[in-house]
Parts: C-alpha cells; structure tokens; sequence
C-alpha cells in the first residue's frame, strides 16, 4: 500500500500540487461521507425502517468523487439507480437525502421518488434514473439546451457499464457527437449489470473503445482512483467547455454489495469481492496518499471517518422526526 | 363579408410553429427530414429557411434520442417540438416517454417541469399498412403524467398546438395523415384552444356521438344523410383525449338518451372504452334509452389492400349504420 501511495503520488504530482491539501481533505471527506450513507442505509433496512430496495455504492465512492469536483457551478448531473453517492459528491444536503431514502416529506423529493430517484432541480441535480441507459437520451436534450442558451455550462451524465448494452447509449453518443454537444459520458464500470459479468456481456476489453465508433474520444481509468477520475473528467469538461464536444469516460470500479437488497451474490466469489476491499479500497488508498504525502495525520483521517458518522447520525435524526407525506396531497406533483 | 381564410390543416400547424418561434427562441424543433426535405408530410416546409438548421434540427433516425433530447431541453428552460415521423416509430421512443417524460416531474417531488410536445400522425387510409398505420393514442392516455391531444379541424390544430407548446407538461400531440390536406377556416391571428375542452360540433337530439381525429369529419357527414331521414346526431369532439372533459358529453347524454363512441383505434382497449364508462357511471345513466355503443378499429393489424383497408376502421357508412340501430332501437 506505501509503495502505491508512492507510485500515486507521482503519478499525480501535478494535480496534487493544484487541487492543494484542504481540496483534497474534502474530497476524502466527501468519500467517507458517501460510506458512512451508505453503511446505514443498509442498516436502516436491515432494521426494517426503509421499504423497496436500494442499490449501494460502496467502494465506488472514488468515481463519484471525483467526478463531481471536476465539475463546475452551473453544470447538470444526470445520474443512475447507484447515485447516492453522486449526489453527495455533488453537495446534496445528507438530511434531505436521508429523508428522501426514509421516504419523507423533507426529502429532496418529498418522499415520492425515494433511493433511485434523487434530485436536486435547484443544483441542476437533474436526477438518478432506475432505467438502464435512461438518462442518456436526455444528457442529450440537456446537451442541446447548453449549446442553444450558449452558455459555458456541461452535463455530466454517469451510468454503468449495463447501460452501454443498451441501444440509447448507441442513439445519444451519436448524436452527442455529430452536434458536438458538451457532454462528459461518464461509464461507471463496477464489473457486474446485476449478475453479468462485463467480460460476459462485451467482446472488447474497455468500454471506452467504443466512443471511436461515435468519432469521440474515449478514455479509461482507474474509477478507485479518485484522482484518476477527477482527471480525465476535468480533461473531458473542459473539452466539452471549449466547444469541442463530447467524451465517453470509463471509470473502473467494484461494488463490494450486491445489486439491490435481493442479490444472493451467486455469480461471484467471497475471495474476489475480498481482493477488492483489501487491496483496492478507494478510500483507503486515497487516505493512505494523503498520510504519505504528508497531508493529513492519522488523527486526522480517523476524525474524517468519525465526522462522516455523526452527519449521517444526524441526517437519521432528522428524518425520523420528519413527517410522512400527507396521503391527501397524493395527486399533487403529477401535472404542473 | 369578407371572405373566411382558409387553410389545410398542415398548414394551420405550420402556421401556428412559426408563430411560436418567431415569438420565443427558446420554441425548437427536433426531428426525422424536418429540415430542407420539410417533414415527411411536409408539416415543417420552409422552416429551416427562416429559423436555421440550430431551431430546425434534423435528426438521425433515433426515436429514443428525439424523445429523449426533448425531455432534456425542456428540464433546462427550452420549450422543444418534437416530430415522429409516424406514430407507429413511437413505440421506439415509449421508455423516454412513458417512464421519463411522465414521471420525472412527480418522481422528483413536483419540482420539475417537462414542457414539450411530440407531434406525430396516426391513423390509416395510406396504403402504407400495418407499420406506418397505427392509432396509439390510448397507450398514452393510460400513463399519469402525459397530456394527449388529438385535433379534427385546420382551426383546431392551430389553437390546440399553440396551447400545447404553452402548456407545462409533456404533451403528445396526435396528428391524422387523412386531415392534412384538409381546408377549414384559420385566423391567421395566434390564437389557443385551451387543453380539456371539449367541443359540441353539430347539435342534435337523437344520438350522442363522440368522436375524434378523422372521425368527427366522418361522423358529420354520417349526420347529414341521417338528417334526411330526420335522425338528428349530436357530435362532441373530445379534442383532449387526457384530460377529458367529459361534462359536456354527459350533459348531451342526458338530452338524447343514446351515445356512440367512434374512433379509428382498435374497439378492444380503446379510448372508447373509457367514454362509455365515464357515461355509464354518471347521472346520465337514469337517462339512457339504448344501450352505449362503441364503433372502432377492428382487433387487426391494418392491411394493406384498399378494400380490406377501407374496412377494418369506422367509415361514414358503418356510423350511419350504427347510429341508425341505435335510434331506431334495432341492436
């Protein structure tokens, strides 16, 4: 692990050097948080307090990172069902989103959209989408909206290697790039759609090979590599800002949980799932950067953890003493 | 007098497009040979020459990414106009539709909006059979969250348009090859037909018909030869298919005691269906003297032989047939 922190921090010298150390604290703070969501989220259900299903991202909270601080004010944020995380990187208030997953009126969506459909319309938080590949078509619109309005502004769009089986994805690339929209096309490969292998479900070795087929460039990361991904999306915004359109970005990543709450985890191995938490831990690789870069202490990134823990604390408190939805304004919110 | 003007009812719509657009840039249109080849039933002819190919945006053909590049545009202030080039081409856009258009602004807590429209014609009579033929509305009127409109009339078009670009919510905007060509008289004026109204478009006292899209034009001349036989028709256009303003056609019920339900959609499923519900659970019940009676497509594709064509959706003749029974009390 010493001796990766040392080859990161090489790799990264430059950016480690930009983003300063307070950046980087908060965008490990930012990881933790995510976690520490996530952790109870489970637990929540676990203890029966949440109903439906959730699809959890831990260990993929260095692609939601990053993504998210390569962005700018202004931008919009089209996510998937595994987007807990990407709103939080994003700066979603955890209160409301807590809220939201207990399916309360202070939620982000009053309750009515809960885990899969969180959105924040004021922060240009365009929402999570439960479709594969559903937010795609509409990266599009929004796409296509920048360049009429002629602002500066980009879409960051984030779906999963599922997504890039499906025909929307081949639709929106194409016409991402033939009108030169500012998108950045963020693939979160995390290995598996649902139980499916990526080595099952692509005859190609990286995703982002297939951004060629659209005339875009394509890119692959390491998606456990905050800064990694903090990179190539910086580099991909940009482009998009600069009036030279799309990218597809694949970021590789692993979920340590199943899919959803149902997954018995069948298609996949304990010792595999264990490689990946032992020695590819995004938040554990990103701390030890930071202790070996000589950024933060040990105090320090054990208070980080802790920190995370009583927002979330918090945030539960919150939305247990929030109120349900009011069965009587059940017809609202469906016509404007 | 000064004479009416008159337009086809391609013309009324285009009218009503530019309108929009010379009145609001954020109005776009977005869709298959929209463009210089000017729509394949030449609805936008001429609008690229003076809005430019950025407002008039010929697509790839990628029925999903249409949709799709709709409902983005209009999340983020833009007020888009969609085309399908046939109905039938939107069941490869029914996923951005169904459970992104519709839903995203209730899902997300009723904080946002989806203003656009999706132009699309339906309908049969072409010769082009069962995959460029179809009535689908009804799969629309079925999802929470959509507005359907479908106009009879070049005046309607205009207006009803002009109200669905205005409006807030996503709106499928149900077009009939048949009409197009059709004259009527059009202001040339902007003007709104606003959503959910219903229209009485003959008065009579004999038989309720509510009928849409090309069939109210069918269910008039059904009218004029019953007439001569003194069986006077009342004809409703719904013109809103959801909402439905059903008041006045229960209202008309209870005048005439009778109601036939007429539409080119399969009978099986069909919008009718709900007409004769709304009618049978309301006041209008105690009135009725005949039972309600549906006239519709049959439960076929459409085939591509004239004749066969010609028969498996409602014409002038089977109305007047249908509506003579009813009258008479001969079903």
């Amino acid at each position: 692990m010493m001796q990766l922190s040392q080859d990161l921090i090489q790799r990264h010298q430059d950016l480690i050097e930009a983003l300063g150390a307070e950046t980087l604290k908060a965008m490990l703070q930012e990881m933790h948080l995510i976690r520490a969501f996530e952790e109870r989220a489970e637990q929540l259900y676990m203890q029966g307090k949440v109903h439906g299903t959730m699809h959890l991202s831990i260990g993929q909270e260095a692609t939601a990172v990053g993504a998210a601080n390569a962005m700018q004010e202004g931008d919009y944020l089209l996510n998937h069902h595994r987007g807990h995380g990407h709103c939080l990187a994003w700066g979603s208030d955890p209160n409301r989103m807590m809220a939201e997953f207990m399916g309360k009126e202070t939620g982000y969506c009053r309750g009515r959209g809960g885990s899969m459909h969180i959105a924040d319309i004021e922060s240009n938080n365009l929402g999570a989408n439960g479709i594969v590949a559903g937010g795609l078509p509409i990266a599009v619109g929004v796409g296509l909206s920048i360049k009429m309005r002629r602002t500066s502004q980009v879409c960051l769009v984030i779906f999963g290697d599922g997504a890039a089986n499906e025909g929307a994805f081949h639709e929106a690339l194409n016409m991402a790039s033939i009108w030169r929209l500012p998108i950045v096309f963020l693939c979160e490969n995390n290995q598996y759609a649902m139980s499916m292998p990526v080595q099952q479900a692509f005859n190609i070795e990286n995703i982002s090979q297939r951004a060629a087929a659209y005339g875009l460039p394509g890119v692959t990361v390491d998606g456990n590599d905050v800064l990694a991904v903090y990179a190539a999306v910086s580099e991909a915004a940009a482009r998009a800002r600069r009036g030279e359109g799309a990218t597809l970005v694949e970021a590789k990543t692993y979920r340590y949980k199943g899919h959803s709450k149902s997954d018995k985890q069948v298609y996949r191995s304990r010792e595999e799932v264990r490689f990946w938490q032992e020695n590819r831990d995004p938040i554990m690789r990103f701390s030890q950067l930071l202790l070996t870069a000589g950024l933060i202490s040990e105090a320090e990134a054990a208070q980080m953890r802790e920190r995370a823990v009583a927002i979330i604390d918090a945030a539960v408190a919150f939305s247990e003493a929030s109120p349900e939805p009011d069965v009587a304004d059940i017809m609202s919110g469906v016509y404007a | 007098m000064p004479e009416l003007r008159e337009l086809t009812y391609a013309e009324a719509l285009r009218e009503c497009l530019r309108q929009l657009m010379e009145e609001d840039e954020r109005v776009f249109l977005i869709g298959e040979d929209i463009g210089v080849y000017g729509g394949a039933f030449g609805v936008t002819a001429g609008l690229i020459e003076q809005f430019g190919p950025e407002r008039v945006i010929d697509t790839p053909i990628s029925e999903a990414g249409i949709a799709g590049a709709c409902i983005g545009a209009a999340l983020t202030g833009m007020r888009p106009i969609g085309e399908i080039q046939f109905m039938d081409f939107v069941t490869l856009s029914m996923e951005q539709l169904v459970l992104q258009a519709a839903k995203v602004r209730f899902m997300f807590g009723g904080k946002a909006s989806v203003p656009m429209v999706l132009r699309m014609p339906s309908g049969s009579g072409t010769g082009a059979a069962a995959q460029h033929s179809e009535s689908l509305e009804n799969w629309f009127v079925h999802v929470p969250g959509l507005k359907v409109v479908m106009p009879s009339t070049p005046y309607d078009a205009k207006g009803l348009l002009r109200a669905a670009v205005l409006d807030d919510n996503p709106v499928i905007f149900v077009e009939h090859k048949l009409l197009y060509k059709t004259k009527g008289h059009v202001p040339e004026a902007p003007y709104i037909v606003p959503l959910g109204q219903s229209k009485v478009v003959r008065e009579g006292s004999h038989l309720t018909v509510v009928a849409t899209s090309v069939m109210v034009g069918r269910a008039l001349q059904a009218a004029e030869q019953l007439a001569e036989e003194g069986i006077e028709l009342e004809v409703i256009d719904p013109r809103t298919l959801k909402p439905l303003d059903d008041a006045p056609i229960i209202e008309s019920v209870k005048k005439t005691g009778r109601a036939l339900v007429v539409h080119e959609a399969v009978e099986m499923g069909g919008f009718g269906g709900e007409v004769v519900a709304r009618i049978a659970a309301s006041e209008a019940f105690d009135y009725l003297e005949a039972p309600i009676r549906r006239l519709a497509g049959l439960d076929i594709p459409i085939p591509y032989n004239r004749r066969l064509e010609y028969h498996a959706v409602p014409q002038v003749e089977s109305i007047v047939r249908e509506a003579r029974k009813l009258v008479r009390g001969e079903y």
